[in-house]
């Protein structure tokens, strides 16, 4: 039998159905697996008690015949979404000993369907960064490494030598479950947070239509572009998880009214006759020819398998980024006012409530969220709102407008590669010019300022060995052809393995 | 457009963020290099263009003006650093 920490979602289901193990056993194992994996930095909190208590309901459940679409899966839930008696940090010493009074609207959904919490995860400092490096307790090691690369668990089982970057801010969900830490993560996005960390460590992701899954409960970076989604080993486990996560929620206004599709009976319908889009304006500069012939492979494999392949253009592309490090820090500086050192989180005490607001947020902010509140606050102070904020909200218009003619045109999805090259080395990016860094989410953060669903679906190895991706992008609310033609890239290219659990 | 370090500071102070004089350069350099990231957005012809305000069209949610939660002061104040039979404590702000 496969090690239980090697099952996909809908594998681990069937078995538990069929009672070939137990909840408990499968929590167990990923329990342990957690445990040798403590280098990799990727769990912030780990929950066994809570997971074995969960585990326990539901093979009870499922004794008596009942239990929901997720009973038994035991899922890694990024640090983000508030987990009621389990502290929740936003990667951030500001909220390092928070203790949320409540539940998030996501993980609640998921308890309802009978899922399993392992911990909580590792993530860049309040989902901003695309490297893990900015979280406030420790860079996440990837699981991945180059072909011939020095990195290893030392004698002592500390990380040695110069490991990769798992990817951000959704770093320590896309490690986990590339090194079989749990099945499935949930995960953000707001400019690429979930699709990047995927291609990186050769897993799926998924960023649903703006709307699509409640944000109530979630820690806010920038509110009108923030969407929570899985993290996973393959399209078809994306595709349950996703429809766990998702549904109306009163709490939260943006959340829409709209009745869940069954996202797995959508991942067999094929792409016959169905058009997609490769836009040329995402041929940038410097891209690795490595991308580019993914990316023209990727084409061929949905023409092979009946889909019609037309070029098409979205002319405001390279605006998107510079747009986002408006709207994104804007929205930031606003949501992260909160955190003033009276009602949670750090405080440090000043000689007047001002000093103790300054002290306190000096303190409890790393050096990106600082730089980001200050871009924000600045675009948004009197005389340059409307030369930057409102230029910038413009521009988003534009870039929506963009893909509407596309989609109009009879187009259904977009083919694009994920990012730009695959992961990179840490401490190798962004320290002197943090726009290096920013760079990443080029192919990513279009479809976050136009409010569409994005999948990541890895799709090959490049010269170094390490996973790269390509980017479905489709219309709103129209997850399901981003799962059928995920799974037929996924069919092509083949399912992409972690070599070796090197750090055990 | 760039900014000084005098923007700097009024900047952080706007955003309450104390920082010390060692800070105030990089933070300069840092800024700067965004804001010349974003100066390209000035070659579009935004005239006319409506700014966005909602990505996905919708319709306000309504519902009765009511109460539907509350009544747990406790649970509001159990995560502040300082409280008070469940009032949040700060130094004083009214002499």
């Amino acid at each position: 039998m496969t090690e239980l920490t090697h099952l996909t979602i809908a594998e681990a289901r069937d078995g538990l159905k069929a009672k070939t193990f137990s909840a408990v056993e499968l929590a167990q194992a990923h329990i342990d697996a957690i445990e040798k994996a403590r280098a990799l930095n990727a769990y912030l909190v780990e929950t066994p008690e809570k997971a074995l208590s969960m585990a326990k309901a539901s093979d009870e459940k499922i004794a008596r015949g009942e239990g929901g679409a997720l009973e038994g899966i035991p899922l890694g839930i990024k640090d983000l979404f508030c987990t009621e008696g389990t502290v929740t940090t936003a990667g951030s010493k500001i909220l390092g000993n928070f203790n949320p009074a409540y539940e998030s609207t996501v993980t609640r959904n998921l308890w309802n369907d009978g899922a399993v919490m392992l911990g909580k995860l590792n993530l860049d400092e309040f989902a901003m960064g695309s490297s893990n490096e900015t979280s406030a307790f420790g860079p996440v090691v990837s699981p991945w490494r180059r072909e011939g690369s020095n990195v290893s668990a030392g004698a002592s089982g500390a990380i040695e030598g110069t490991h990769l970057v798992p990817g951000g801010s959704s770093g320590g969900s896309a490690a986990a479950v590339a090194a079989h830490l749990c099945l499935g993560a949930t995960a953000t996005d707001t400019g690429g947070s979930i699709r990047q960390p995927a291609a990186f460590t050769g897993t799926v992701g998924i960023k649903p239509t703006y709307g699509r899954v409640s944000r109530w409960g979630t820690v806010a970076f920038a509110s009108s572009l923030d969407q929570a989604g899985p993290i996973t080993r393959t399209v078809r486990d994306s595709a349950i998880m996703l429809r766990s996560m998702s549904g109306p929620d009163p709490k939260d206004t943006t959340c829409v009214d709209l009745p869940v599709p069954d996202f797995e009976a959508a991942i067999s319908r094929g792409v016959k006759g169905l058009k997609i889009g490769i836009p040329k304006e995402y041929r940038v500069d410097g891209m690795s020819p490595e991308i580019e012939q993914l990316w023209h492979q990727g084409a061929e494999w949905l023409r092979a398998a009946g889909a019609e392949i037309v070029e098409v253009s979205l002319p405001h592309t390279k605006y998107a980024l510079p747009a986002y490090y408006i709207v994104a820090p804007a929205e930031a500086s606003s949501n992260l006012a909160r955190y003033d050192g009276v009602r949670y989180g750090l405080r440090e005490n000043g000689r007047d409530i001002v000093d103790l607001y300054e002290k306190t947020r000096a303190a409890g902010f790393g050096r990106e969220v600082k730089r980001r509140i200050m871009i924000g606050t600045y675009v948004l102070s009197a005389g340059y709102y409307d030369a930057y904020y409102v230029r910038a909200q413009k521009l988003r218009t534009l870039i929506k407008r963009d893909f509407e003619e596309v989609y109009a045109k009879g187009v259904h999805a977009i083919l694009t590669p994920a990012t730009p090259s695959s992961a990179f080395g840490i401490g190798e990016k962004g320290s002197g010019d943090p726009v290096e860094m920013y760079l990443n989410d080029i192919f990513t953060v279009t479809v976050n300022m136009a409010g569409l669903p994005g999948i990541a679906v890895p799709a090959g190895l490049d010269a170094q060995g390490l996973p790269l991706g390509l980017q479905l992008i489709g219309r709103a609310f129209d997850e399901e052809t981003l799962f059928a033609a995920g799974q037929v890239i996924e069919d092509s290219a083949g399912r992409i393995e972690l070599p070796q659990a090197w750090w055990a | 457009m760039s900014v000084d370090e005098k923007t700097v500071r009024r900047i952080a102070h706007l955003a309450r963020i104390a920082v010390t004089d060692a800070e105030v350069p990089h933070l300069q350099g840092e800024l700067n290099a965004i804001l010349s990231f974003v100066e390209q957005l000035n070659e579009v012809d935004v005239e006319g263009v409506e700014p966005m305000t909602s990505v996905t069209p919708m319709v306000m949610k309504k519902r009765q003006d009511g109460v539907t939660d509350g009544g747990y002061p406790e649970k509001i104040v159990q995560n502040a650093p300082a409280t008070e039979d469940n009032f949040f404590l700060v130094p004083k702000v009214v002499e």
